[in-house]
């Protein structure tokens, strides 16, 4: 996984809620195997019925064309598992997304691509997003993860919390399946205890 | 100490803490679909790790698969290359597979627990949201990405944060075609789509002892739709009958033994939950979805809602859902016109669910003009409804019955409808484009699916049954 410690990049407001994963990755685009994760991203609110480029879609617009962070609402990811919702953001130079709040799968799909998750509450989300409309992408804004702070133009540094464990895994790239086998001998004896205790957790047999 | 059964099998399963502060919990049965396995398969090989224990997971071919009749892989040609990745996946792994001809193939929430894979107390991943489906069986079941499949498939445990305990009282007994899917779609309209963020979320209450197995997976399946992170129903007498016997579940000795500790699997009296709602079952009507989300849903009896009668908070989404719907505030839903029907998905497409769409469809004809499918759950289901000959009530009035997928569920294998249609559908999600592009999407139970097939219409099946419709 990438490491993250700071970006910096255009902050694009997508001012509503509940946005999707049907929405952010469109199923329905499934080319097979080789994916293009860039046009996949928002692929349907990207166009017109006739198949054109809808103007008025933020991402399309000439100032949000290189985006670096994505500014949004309350349950930001809700619906499938996919993670492909993510990995669009990505190729699209999408670094952190922040939100008044994330749908549980979503977020740890983003903490497992190194995709900062950032949680404002309340006016502190208000008056951000009031920040990010108004520099309209003239300007950019920097998350520093070691500082925990966003800073940019229209006013102070926003300081975000987020979890010291999901911070260090952000901070040093690590590698999930590497942390998790660090405790094999923990997993193996896990299993010994179900094999004696509730057996038939660990086998699956065909009686037929 | 008073223990919620969420705690008692998060307890059992948590096999340590994590230098990150997460519990790794064991997971005891993985199943994986072809949509998303082949990217965990190409990981693992570049990270030359192998499949830790291939016996305790399974692959099904769902989501990409075609449903008419005689496909093979080439039928839905943009699910071909997923489906042979996946039979070379699992076949370089030594996972069992459910592959296209299988008499067993299906839906994953489906044939896990109709094979008896999948047991109560147990814990339960699948790369898909709709994996808590098997919480109707007292499982307890994880959705996961693809990084976490992967993770799964080399460790055989997930890294989670615990989550919050929720209970949902479901009391009061159940209407004349009223089922599990009218309950769940009033509860997600009740506290909206991420009402549920963060929480396992038990189902309790004599509404749900009552409902058959069947619907109490229908009803732990939308537990995504309110943003539960997991759901799951306290395995019953009920359970136990309905798993005995099934191919997977233990035998013998092995049978008596499992069931002993089963019965152990309840919430103490005196358990404490982060968060508990009730809801009274007993006056429920049939609901209906009439939005682009799964809380924007009103009684079949009622109307279109006005937005000065809303949340404030929920406003600019009915705005929209308005526009995308071609429906005014004031709307009554039923006489709405519709193109299409669909009674299919890891939501309802088990046998009762055919059942009791069939038991609204027999001896009558789907509207001129309507295109209606059924798509059932698995093909041992659909070789079960053939057996009672439900196939030739639905080809009779005129739907199309196909092999078993997740088909317009999500469009994956090319079942869609066309731009601007109308559908009544018993899946899941009411998401704009999500069952084609500009496809108008009301979720429903399978028998208000299947009156408003017949009718041509959003239909009240209960008026329609009484002679009155």
């Amino acid at each position: 996984m990438e490491k993250f410690s700071r970006h910096t990049g255009i902050a694009v407001p997508l001012l509503k809620d509940d946005i999707n994963t049907d929405q952010i990755a469109p199923v329905l685009h499934s080319r097979g195997l080789k994916e293009d994760y860039r046009a996949m991203l928002f692929h349907r609110a990207r166009r017109r019925e006739d198949g054109s480029e809808n103007p008025d879609f933020v991402l399309n617009k000439p100032q949000f064309r290189s985006p670096g962070l994505l500014v949004t609402g309350q349950n930001f990811g809700a619906g499938s598992s996919r993670e492909s919702a993510v990995w669009s953001m990505l190729a699209n130079g999408i670094r952190v997304i922040v939100a008044k709040s994330f749908a549980d799968i979503y977020r740890e799909n983003c903490l497992q691509n190194g995709l900062l998750p950032i949680v404002l509450g309340g006016d502190q989300a208000d008056n951000f997003i009031a920040r990010v409309v108004e520099v309209d992408g003239k300007a950019p804004f920097t998350v520093d993860l070691v500082g925990q702070r966003i800073s940019g133009p229209g006013g102070d540094d926003v300081a975000f919390e987020i979890a010291p464990a999901d911070r260090t895994r952000l901070l040093e790239g690590l590698d999930d399946i590497g942390l998790t086998l660090k405790h094999m001998d923990g997993i193996m004896s896990w299993e010994r205890r179900a094999q004696a205790t509730q057996p038939w957790l660990q086998s699956t047999r065909d009686s037929r | 100490m008073q223990q919620s059964l969420f705690d008692k099998i998060w307890d059992f399963h948590r096999v340590g803490e994590r230098a990150d502060g997460r519990d790794l919990l064991y997971i005891d049965r993985h199943v994986l679909h072809e949509l998303h396995a082949h990217h965990a398969f190409t990981r693992l090989e570049q990270q030359q790790r192998p499949v830790r224990r291939a016996d305790l997971t399974f692959a099904v071919q769902d989501h990409t698969i075609a449903t008419a009749p005689g496909r093979d892989d080439e039928t839905n040609p943009s699910g071909s290359a997923f489906i042979k990745a996946m039979r070379e996946g699992c076949r370089k792994n030594g996972i069992k597979l459910f592959d296209v001809d299988d008499p067993e193939q299906g839906i994953s929430h489906v044939v896990a627990p109709e094979l008896g894979i999948v047991l109560p107390g147990a814990t339960h991943a699948v790369p898909d949201s709709h994996a808590s489906t098997v919480g109707g069986v007292g499982a307890l079941a994880f959705g996961c990405g693809t990084s976490e499949l992967t993770h799964i498939l080399a460790t055989q445990v997930m890294a989670l944060k615990r989550p919050k305990r929720m209970r949902v009282r479901l009391d009061g007994g159940l209407g004349a075609h009223v089922n599990a899917k009218d309950v769940a779609l009033r509860l997600i309209a009740e506290i909206g789509v991420a009402g549920a963020r963060g929480h396992a979320v038990e189902y309790a209450g004599s509404a749900v002892r009552g409902i058959p197995i069947e619907q109490r997976m229908t009803l732990c399946n939308l537990n995504i739709e309110m943003g539960g992170r997991s759901g799951f129903v306290a395995p019953d007498d009920a359970t136990f009958t309905w798993l005995a016997g099934r191919p997977f579940v233990p035998q013998g000795t092995q049978w008596d033994r499992a069931l002993a500790h089963w019965r152990t699997l309840t919430t103490d009296d005196d358990a404490v939950f982060d968060r508990e709602i009730a809801l009274d079952c007993s006056t429920l009507e049939p609901q209906i979805s009439w939005g682009t989300d799964p809380s924007q849903v009103v009684g079949i009896s009622g109307s279109v809602p006005d937005p000065t009668a809303l949340d404030p908070h929920r406003r600019a989404a009915a705005a929209g859902a308005y526009a995308y719907m071609n429906l005014s505030p004031g709307t009554p839903l039923v006489g709405v016109p519709v193109d299409r029907v669909f009674i299919g998905s890891c939501t309802n497409s088990r046998l009762p669910d055919l059942q009791a769409a069939a038991a609204i469809v027999r001896g009558r004809r789907v509207a001129e003009g309507v295109i209606a499918m059924v798509v059932p759950g698995s093909s041992s289901v659909k070789r079960e409804a053939e057996a009672l000959g439900l196939d030739r009530v639905f080809r009779e009035a005129g739907f199309f019955w196909g092999e078993s997928g997740c088909s317009m569920c999500a469009g994956g294998n090319g079942d869609r409808g066309q731009p601007g249609e109308r559908c009544v559908s018993t899946t899941n999600r009411n998401f704009e484009n999500r069952q084609g592009p500009q496809v108008r999407t009301h979720l429903a139970s399978p028998a208000t699916a299947a009156a408003s097939a017949i009718a041509g219409r959003i239909a009240d099946v209960r008026r329609m049954m009484s002679g009155a419709a």
